[in-house]
């Protein structure tokens, strides 16, 4: 099956050596910094986690999006997402490349990195995170190849796939739950401190998956002569629609706490992402423009003539994707750092080497769902 | 063990097997001392206000008293415990607050303290300087969070690091309410063109290793030095000020039981259920 993606027209070819080219830039800024250590990064001694460790917390969500198609199409026999669950399984394995790529990139001695299975340390949520991290990655592999290469044999996928994807549902939601676990059991970090992370966590997933599934789906359309059937799409503007209304329901909920309260460790971190503290204020704009974006999008999406075409379906879905991703990816990390525990604001600017290594995993991450998705739609296209 | 409770750790077994916080297998997962336990006397704390409310104590933890008044009102004493210290462990100088290594530095009240509450503050709490350190909790956070055992903790209760295992993921840093963990970003033996270490104002100690980038350190007791026979360079620097008083906490005999019995103490951040075993007396 692989040979399918060794064909294609001229515009795939272009994208790949596109993709390959943002890599190698990367990769050499990835050497440079092996060779100099995190130092060449904007993190300090106050802000020790950055972009990378956002992105592989965004990432992660990306991943678990996935399975807002497997269950309706397998639990519930969800006949319309047929053509498209193979496409969630995919995303969820670039996704969760992307992750291990952004953990390596973090990491101080990534030679070392073995050390996690060597000394298995039960108390570390970050033990947990690589097991469920690596089970669902397995799982999905399994799945989808197993299930493509039956469908390209045109015979039933083999029966005991069904177990496994049965069980890659309580995996998907437990690799966010214990990505949201990493923060909210650490003391003194009140912005993280918080029983509604994972609950927040998996909303924004539920949300940001899909919003990339569908703009995948519809560019598809266009490049791959693929269509996954306006049901489905619809489908999943509604799945968006719900899940990015509870994560901002959420959010409020964290306002309210905050505010209400008037606990100055709960307040100190939204004032500095929100409207600013002892005039640092870098966050600001970004956030502000994150929740606009979001909520502007959620809303729109309710009203059904709005949600009909294709193309505000598209924008929308970009916007509640950039608006997750700027909350998750950026705020939720560095809220809880850049106001320390005592009172002192250090802020936090990414450096060029930490965004073009971002941008490489980024261009990883494509590459391998372009690859993944060649040989998805040729194989679904012969035998449509 | 009576019927009801086996038959409560059983659900509890069971439950943790379906991935369900039971919490006696919550409470099994969260010692952090997993490596040298100090007694496991934990249990029996039901409050989060500092050493004062734990059960009877067992095993040794050590312990530091600092009298700010001694060290604020004695010249230069502060700068000079924290020249013993970081001369003792080679403690690299990137000269920038962005690579900043420290294992004992001073801060003021407000940024030490910042959930106690103040009306027209005491005037002589200006200028007092407080010597901020690892405080070798009893319940770290920092070991509990550490995936590798890289921190760990002492059966003498102190948290250890070591630097060999630790994978740079800076977990710790995150885990600490304290701020008390440095991260090696560069590396601090890079060398001058004539052979010597760059970030060393001073000739290195041979006696204490120095680190490679991507590691995480912090004040150990001089837990070295202990071994010995001798006490933390930072005290030994004190000298007969009595501005810093180390022992065992948990003997009711040792000099600093008798100094935090006579004396109103406070710690870091109680709220945080670390039990920093570093007192403070104002
Ligand atoms: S002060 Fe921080 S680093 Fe030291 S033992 Fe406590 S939690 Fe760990
Ligand atoms: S940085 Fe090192 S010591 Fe800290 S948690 Fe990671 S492995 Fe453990």
């Amino acid at each position: 099956m692989l040979e399918k993606a060794l064909s294609g027209k001229s515009g795939y070819w272009a994208w790949i050596l596109f993709l390959l080219g943002m890599i190698s830039i990367g990769g050499l800024f990835y050497v440079y910094q092996y060779i100099n250590g995190l130092g060449v990064t904007g993190m300090s001694r106050d802000v020790s986690w950055g972009l990378y460790i956002g992105q592989f917390t965004f990432m992660v969500g990306v991943a678990a999006g996935g399975v807002m198609l497997v269950l309706p199409y397998y639990i519930h026999d969800y006949k319309a997402f047929g053509k498209i669950t193979i496409l969630g399984e995919f995303m969820a394995i670039a996704a969760i490349a992307m992750c291990i790529m952004f953990i390596t990139a973090d990491l101080g001695q990534p030679l070392r990195i073995l050390n996690v299975i060597l000394h298995p340390t039960p108390n570390s949520m970050l033990f947990w995170d690589m097991l469920v991290l690596n089970g669902y990655l397995f799982l999905n592999v399994i799945i989808g190849w197993v299930v493509l290469n039956s469908e390209y044999k045109d015979v039933p996928p083999p029966k005991w796939t069904k177990p496994l994807i049965y069980l890659s549902i309580p995996f998907a939601v437990g690799i966010h739950t214990v990505t949201a676990f990493l923060y909210c059991g650490l003391p003194g970090r009140h912005y993280w401190l918080t029983a509604i992370l994972a609950p927040r966590f998996l909303a924004s997933a539920f949300a940001a998956g899909p919003s990339l599934l569908l703009l995948i789906a519809l560019l598809l359309k266009r490049v791959a002569n693929f269509d996954a059937g306006d049901k489905a799409i619809q489908k999943l503007g509604t799945i968006i629609t719900y899940a990015a209304l509870l994560n901002f329901f959420f959010l409020g909920l964290e306002f309210f706490v905050g505010y209400y309260s008037q606990l100055p460790g709960h307040m100190h971190t939204l004032d500095y992402l929100f409207f600013g503290l002892h005039g640092y204020d870098n966050l600001v704009a970004p956030m502000q423009f994150s929740v606009f974006i979001g909520m502007t999008a959620t809303i729109l999406m309710l009203f059904p003539q709005f949600k009909k075409s294709h193309r505000n379906l598209a924008i929308a879905a970009g916007m509640i994707f950039t608006s997750l991703f700027i909350d998750k990816g950026v705020g939720l990390v560095l809220g809880g750092f850049v106001p320390n525990p005592f009172e002192r604001v250090t802020e936090y600017y990414p450096t060029v080497p930490e965004i073009a290594i971002v941008l490489a995993v980024w261009s990883a991450g494509a590459l391998i769902l372009t690859v993944l998705y060649k040989i998805a739609v040729t194989v679904k296209n012969q035998n449509a | 063990m009576d019927v009801k409770r086996r038959k409560f750790l059983k659900i509890a077994g069971l439950s943790a097997v379906a991935g369900v916080a039971a919490p006696s297998a919550f409470n099994m997962l969260l010692k952090g001392d997993a490596v040298a336990s100090s007694g496991g006397g934990h249990a029996e704390k039901t409050e989060n206000t500092g050493h004062a409310a734990k059960a009877e104590p067992k095993g040794i933890q050590y312990g530091l008293v600092i009298d700010v008044k001694k060290i604020t009102h004695t010249k230069g004493l502060a700068e000079k415990c924290i020249d013993a210290c970081h001369t003792e462990h080679n403690v690299p100088d990137f000269g920038n607050p962005k690579d900043e290594i420290k294992w004992l530095w001073v801060d003021d009240y407000e940024h030490s303290f910042p959930e106690h509450s103040h009306h027209q503050k005491n005037d002589a709490l200006h200028e007092m300087q407080f010597m901020l350190l690892c405080n070798h909790c009893e319940k770290p956070s920092c070991v509990r969070a550490c995936p590798t055992k890289a921190t760990f903790k002492n059966k003498d209760g102190i948290v250890m690091m070591d630097y060999h295992r630790c994978i740079g993921c800076r977990f710790c840093m995150a885990a600490c309410p304290y701020g008390a963990r440095s991260f090696n970003w560069r590396n601090p033996r890079e060398q001058y063109a004539n052979g010597n270490f760059k970030f060393y104002k001073k000739p290195l100690n041979p006696e204490f290793p120095t680190r490679m980038r991507g590691v995480v350190e912090k004040c150990n007791f001089c837990a070295k030095r202990l071994s010995k026979g001798m006490m933390p360079s930072c005290v030994e620097a004190c000298g007969n000020t009595g501005a810093m008083v180390f022992g065992d906490i948990n003997d009711p005999k040792s000099e600093i039981s008798k100094v935090l019995r006579e004396n109103y103490t406070i710690q870091r951040k109680p709220a945080s259920g670390t039990y920093p075993s570093v007192f403070y007396i104002i």
